[in-house]
């Protein structure tokens, strides 16, 4: 097994890629309106059950809207809200890391527990509160989940910056005569890239869990868009009698989900500098002992399944 | 052309204060070498970071002194006047080639960094600046080494780029901190040399900090003998390599392998170097002392003029002619 973590990984890797691609041609890929249903139709079962109907391959819901488009579709959503949340957190949890690794000090401390308070936030219940002061909406799913998320970069960028700090050529840096921004975005920045890219990978399984629990929950995309989140939750209801309204989206989630933590431990263990240094022949270090960046994020896909379960 | 006078670089630590520099005094002409000698610990690296203000804060400051580079006080500098001196007056190599350049980026773009900095050179007059550099330094197939980065190079060529780095905007004052440490003792003289003929073309004065002997035979004007702080002795390279007066220079000096004599012992310095955060009042070589008196316990020596440019603190130290 150690020696197969170098290849790349095909099944993460192509569920990626479908999910893109759907994401990008939904239009043209889904059967029917996501969100216009024939009421005439409702509760269709799945193709291979009795009653099926080729028309609507996974069923249809309530209102009689084609489960597989609606799922199509919410691929859009999942895959937007989590490049967005993760974007402006990651920006703004990279600079206040830089700062705060780079400048050290009273703004160090400062900055560092902001990011403690920022951890310490009970999310869901920002996100009730939020949605009681407003209407749902994609700027609220994205605004409190990036709340969640950038102190997981800052905090990560920090530590880097901190190791990079002590290297010589940033001393050479100021010696030349350049200023902190420039060292901080050209001399560190770079450096801290491959991390950057592990967490944020990692994220993207969390992120997209997190928006289908916002979802579900009735704080997050609203209704009619077809979130997964919220797919789940209104298959709930019929969950003896009409399970498919449910099941697909988790199991797309699921899916997704598991694809994208995948893939985030292949890129850590193909990205971390102390395992690439040993070449790409030398056997790759198993240390079963080190809990590695983003566990939490690791465990996604259990919850996923849990997610799934609850649904289906 | 520069003027160190009196530096004092302190650190405050919970043991209390540690003098890492205590009154360090010398001074550089243009296109001369001074090489800072001395155990490790003796304060070379720090004063080299207090020259270009470097002394990690909040632990380290330069309590007094001034550093004068052309008659300008370093010292005195606001961060904005001191990064206009940093790199195009002053610049900087150091001990270990491995971590001097920044892994993620291109040598070209490395190299040209500066020179867009201090003397805002664009599109191919910078490209041609950047490969005369490297030329400079005989890095081989420099147009095309613009685009590989540091992993690609091997120690000693690192050494060299960090070099050409260093002396692409034809600073006035080289510091170069043990720059052969890490290099291979073959490539350490060759790099010297490459070194010294470019200092020579450009008339760049260099402070070599070093411990080896040999270097500094090799490529020295003058030596800076440094122990706990303090510049105990300093004079030409000759002066102290024929005539060495401080008990320390001269048990440095034994200290060196002697290639002509098979049967002699390699002799060490007994004891270690001073705590110095303790420092008594008296010369701080004197426990090691193999000419140790009563008065070296009491008050710190000052400086003895042996002849000529050529200063030892030490009590012992007179003239030799006056010591009979």
């Amino acid at each position: 097994m150690p020696a197969r973590k170098r290849e790349f990984p095909w099944f993460p890797g192509v569920v990626l890629a479908a999910l893109v691609l759907t994401a990008v041609f939904a239009a043209y890929l889904a059967p029917q309106s996501p969100t216009e249903g024939d009421i005439t139709k409702k509760l269709i079962p799945p193709i291979w059950m009795e009653r099926g109907d080729w028309e609507h391959p996974l069923g249809t819901d309530r209102f009689g809207r084609d489960v597989l488009s609606r799922i199509i579709y919410g691929s859009r959503i999942s895959l937007l809200v989590s490049l967005i949340a993760i974007g402006v957190a990651g920006t703004f949890g990279t600079v206040l890391g830089l700062i705060s690794g780079y400048r050290g000090g009273l703004i160090d401390v400062v900055l560092m527990r902001l990011t403690d308070i920022a951890l310490s936030l009970p999310l869901i219940l920002i996100a009730v509160v939020l949605v009681a002061v407003s209407e749902p909406s994609f700027g609220n799913v994205i605004l409190v989940i990036a709340l969640l998320l950038w102190p997981r970069f800052a905090r990560q960028v920090r530590g880097e910056t901190l190791a990079i700090k002590q290297q010589d050529f940033v001393a050479l840096a100021v010696v030349a005569g350049r200023s902190s921004w420039w060292i901080m975005s050209r001399h560190i920045f770079p450096n801290v890239v491959p991390t950057l890219l592990v967490i944020t990978t990692l994220q993207v399984g969390y992120v997209i869990l997190l928006e289908g629990t916002l979802s579900f929950l009735g704080v997050g995309v609203p209704p009619p868009n077809p979130a997964w989140g919220l797919m789940i939750a209104d298959g709930r209801g019929f969950l003896a009698t009409a399970w498919w309204i449910s099941l697909f989206p988790g199991l797309a989630m699921l899916l997704i989900v598991l694809a994208v933590n995948l893939m985030g431990d292949w890129l850590r263990d193909h990205l971390d500098p102390k395992l690439r240094q040993l070449g790409s022949r030398a056997p790759v270090l198993d240390a079963p002992g080190i809990e590695p960046v983003g566990r939490a994020a690791g465990e996604a896909p259990a919850r996923g399944a849990a997610g799934g379960a609850d649904g289906g | 052309m520069l003027v160190v006078d009196n530096l004092k670089t302190h650190f405050f630590t919970r043991r209390g204060i540690i003098r890492a520099v205590d009154g360090v005094s010398f001074t550089l002409h243009a296109g001369e070498t001074l090489a800072l000698v001395g155990e490790s610990g003796s304060g070379k690296s720090v004063t080299c970071l207090s020259l270009v203000r470097l002394v990690p804060e909040p632990a380290g400051r330069i309590v007094g002194g001034r550093v004068l580079l052309e008659g300008d006080d370093l010292l005195r500098k606001s961060a904005a006047e001191m990064r206009r001196v940093r790199g195009k007056q002053i610049a900087m190599v150091l001990q270990d080639p491995m971590t001097s350049l920044n892994p993620a980026l291109t040598i070209g773009s490395q190299v040209s960094e500066v020179l867009r900095l201090h003397q805002g050179l664009h599109g191919p007059p910078l490209r041609e600046r950047v490969l005369e550099a490297l030329r400079r330094l005989r890095i081989s197939a420099a147009a095309t080494r613009l685009g590989h980065y540091p992993h690609q190079f091997s120690g000693g060529m690192r050494q060299r780029v960090s070099s050409a780095i260093a002396l692409s905007c034809a600073p006035r004052l080289l510091i170069a901190d043990e720059p052969t440490t890490s290099l291979d003792v073959t490539i350490q003289a060759q790099y010297l040399d490459l070194l010294k003929e470019v200092q020579a073309t450009a008339g760049v004065a260099v402070i070599l900090v070093t411990h080896d002997f040999g270097i500094v035979a090799a490529n020295a004007d003058r030596v800076a003998v440094m122990y706990a702080g303090k510049i105990v002795e300093m004079g030409t390279t000759l002066q102290i390599f024929d005539n060495p007066r401080h008990p320390y220079t001269q048990a440095l000096l034994r200290c060196l392998p002697d290639v002509g004599l098979r049967d002699r012992q390699l002799v060490e310095i007994g004891g270690q170097p001073p705590d110095l955060a303790q420092l008594g009042p008296g010369c701080p070589f004197a426990p090691r002392c193999p000419e140790r008196q009563p008065i070296c316990d009491e008050s710190y020596p000052p400086p003895v003029l042996v002849e000529d440019g050529h200063e030892a603190r030490c009590w012992v130290a007179a003239p030799a002619g006056a010591r009979g």
